[in-house]
């Protein structure tokens, strides 16, 4: 969406200018980035993962929460896909909302992670100084903690007051919160590193107030790299949700998420016989993960070159 | 040098610091009275008031810090709840199992992954890159704890290769070289899941630094004179190529250690990771706050030995 209005707006500039049709550089990114075959079949794949989330109601006519005591633990049959489970609910239809609800924390954590990162990041290289100093520090605080230990911390400590139903947001704030600094370290350097550079020298030669440096020149020329973080960053965020989830320490039943499907897989008799009930989730955490790791690698090579 | 390493260890205290203040921050929000976990239900109030001045509950919680904080540095984290021993004689032995399992993935992750990584950038595009590189996306992708949920599925429960978890074959009292082999046999399934995950950023790591060395213009020169390809590569490329590689190998050490974390519990680890969990489902503070300070510290140990490892290789390096 941002790509296409961007491209609009860039063209009607051009058009002003001469009719001739010019590559703008998000033209140029897409035409590299249709090149890349792998790239696609990632994109494809999580379009495909998206769309069975959204549409889950459309796709199976069972409810993920509603009971039935008269058909626990099927097997898969014609009525029952990938069967029922302790509890009589369809499994199948516990997938697909899952997926929406991996999806979901994925997704807003990433956002949260965006949003800090790009402006203590922006802040820090933009203003130097001892602003810059105490950030940085701040970032390196964070970063020391390895992110596994302190997220199930956090989790076991203040998730315990929230009802199954608002887990979901406090996992959301927990990943977001505590994987900002890596993008805050990077938009930091690259915003010192454009600082210095001709363009903007000669920007600033030419007179141009400070202010339209900042939004003509430095944050365009970041845009790129936070949008391919934010998209491998949105595969980490659906990694970790599911890790949490699976050690019962993230979104916990009865609401269904990839990874605390996964969970049921820790009774040894399920990991034996059940194989259906773990298997699937599974396989989607790993989907999905790795099709938007396909995504955002061809999207890096396509907005970035040199970082190959 | 040493001034370089002075500095960048004072500079870890304020940091440190930091951290404890934090760590200490977050377990006071933990719900639950600490005074239940050590009275009788039945105790009466007073017993409750004393209890509570014993455990130095009643003292603003600034002063809770600093007296936290200055056990800490002694090595005193108080007692463990779930042991009923003091944390520092609890962790040792659980570290240990920890550190066994590590060594081992960390040994194999980087023999074999730096010589991968090299002769897939010498042939890039070839098929034993391209292969390489699937590798590497899918062992990115993969949780750790769904790729060993697969292989106990495979090799524990329908093949029965290995055991489906612990450390050693309960009942079966071995020792010596027999015990050992107990060892060893139970840390394959968790050692391939570690190895195999690490692998896949290491190579794409090797391939990544190498190529940009082999891209340069002093290998053309090298090559240009005559050079064997093998001398080029070895002894011209792969001394600058390994310089990137060295601070992975002090970011790796952390890394480790929390991603053992949720497969210890997959395994049934008897590790730092598996009592970790176990601190947090019987909220066990005192034990809990004392290993979040061992994770913090490990990673900044980790980042130093990068950081050192670095200006050791690197003259270029500022050592400002």
């Amino acid at each position: 969406m941002t790509e296409k209005s961007k491209e609009i707006k860039q063209k009607k500039v051009n058009n002003t200018e001469e009719q001739q049709d010019i590559l703008t550089p998000w033209k140029l990114v897409r035409r590299k980035f249709n090149k890349n075959k792998i790239a696609k079949v990632g994109l494809a794949i999580f379009i495909v993962l998206v769309l069975a989330a959204l549409l889950a109601p459309y796709l199976t006519p069972y409810d993920p929460y509603e009971m039935d005591f008269t058909k626990t633990n099927q097997k898969p049959s014609k009525q029952h896909l990938l069967g029922t489970d302790e509890l009589g609910r369809d499994y199948l239809t516990r997938i697909l909302y899952g997926g929406r609800v991996s999806m979901k924390v994925g997704l807003f954590a990433v956002i949260i992670e965006i949003i800090v990162g790009a402006l203590v990041g922006g802040v820090a290289g933009f203003y130097g100084g001892w602003i810059d100093n105490a950030l940085m520090r701040l970032v390196e605080v964070f970063m020391s903690f390895p992110f596994l230990p302190l997220a199930i911390t956090v989790s076991a400590v203040v998730g315990v007051r929230v009802p199954p139903e608002q887990k979901m947001y406090i996992v959301m704030l927990i990943i977001g919160l505590l994987s900002w600094p890596g993008l805050a370290r990077m938009v930091r350097g690259q915003i010192l590193s454009l600082r210095e550079q001709e363009f903007v020298l000669a920007a600033k030669a030419l007179g141009i107030r400070d202010s339209k440096i900042i939004w003509r020149h430095l944050i365009p020329n970041t845009v790129g790299y936070i949008i391919v973080s934010a998209t491998l960053g949105m595969a980490g965020a659906i990694m970790s949700e599911a890790a949490l989830s699976f050690l019962g320490l993230g979104v916990t039943p009865p609401v269904p998420t990839w990874g605390n499907l996964v969970q049921n897989a820790r009774d040894i008799y399920v990991l034996k016989n059940r194989i259906w009930l773990w298997l699937p989730p599974g396989i989607c955490i790993f989907l999905a993960v790795m099709s938007i790791n396909l995504f955002g690698d061809g999207l890096r090579d396509a907005i970035d070159p040199k970082s190959r | 040098m040493l001034k370089y390493i002075v500095r960048r260890i004072l500079h870890l205290i304020p940091v440190i610091i930091v951290i404890s203040v934090l760590i200490f921050g977050i377990i006071q929000l933990a719900p639950g009275d600490p005074v239940g976990a050590n009275l009788d239900p039945k105790a009466t109030a007073e017993q409750r008031q004393a209890e509570r001045e014993r455990l130095g509950l009643n003292d603003p919680i600034h002063i809770q810090y600093l007296k936290w904080a200055g056990r800490s540095i002694k090595g005193d984290f108080g007692d463990s709840y779930i042991y009923k021993r003091p944390v520092k004689d609890v962790i040792p032995k659980f570290m240990w199992n920890s550190f066994l399992l590590n060594i081992v993935v960390y040994l194999f992750a980087f023999a074999i992954s730096i010589p991968i990584g090299i002769i897939c950038a010498t042939k890039q595009y070839s098929k034993v890159d391209n292969f390489w590189t699937v590798f590497s996306i899918i062992g990115i992708s993969m949780p750790s704890f769904f790729f060993g949920l697969l292989l106990i599925y495979f090799f524990s429960i329908k093949f029965k290769i290995f055991p489906i978890n612990g450390m050693v074959t309960p009942g079966k009292n071995a020792i010596g070289f027999a015990r050992v082999k107990d060892i060893l046999y139970h840390m394959v399934l968790p050692a391939i899941v570690l190895t195999i995950g690490s692998m896949a950023s290491l190579v794409r790591y090797t391939r990544t630094s190498t190529l940009e060395v082999i891209n340069q213009d002093y290998i053309r020169t090298a090559r240009s004179k005559g050079l064997e390809e093998k001398v080029v590569i070895y002894k011209h490329a792969f001394r600058n190529a390994l310089i990137p590689i060295v601070t992975i190998v002090g970011f790796q050490i952390p890394g480790l250690f929390s991603g053992a974390v949720i497969l210890e519990k997959v395994f049934i680890w008897p590790g730092i990771g598996n009592i970790m969990m176990d601190s947090i489902t019987m909220r066990d503070y005192n034990l809990m706050m004392a290993l979040n300070m061992f994770f913090a510290l490990l990673t900044l140990l980790g980042n130093l030995f990068a950081d050192i490892g670095y200006a050791l290789v690197d003259p270029r390096i500022k050592v400002e």
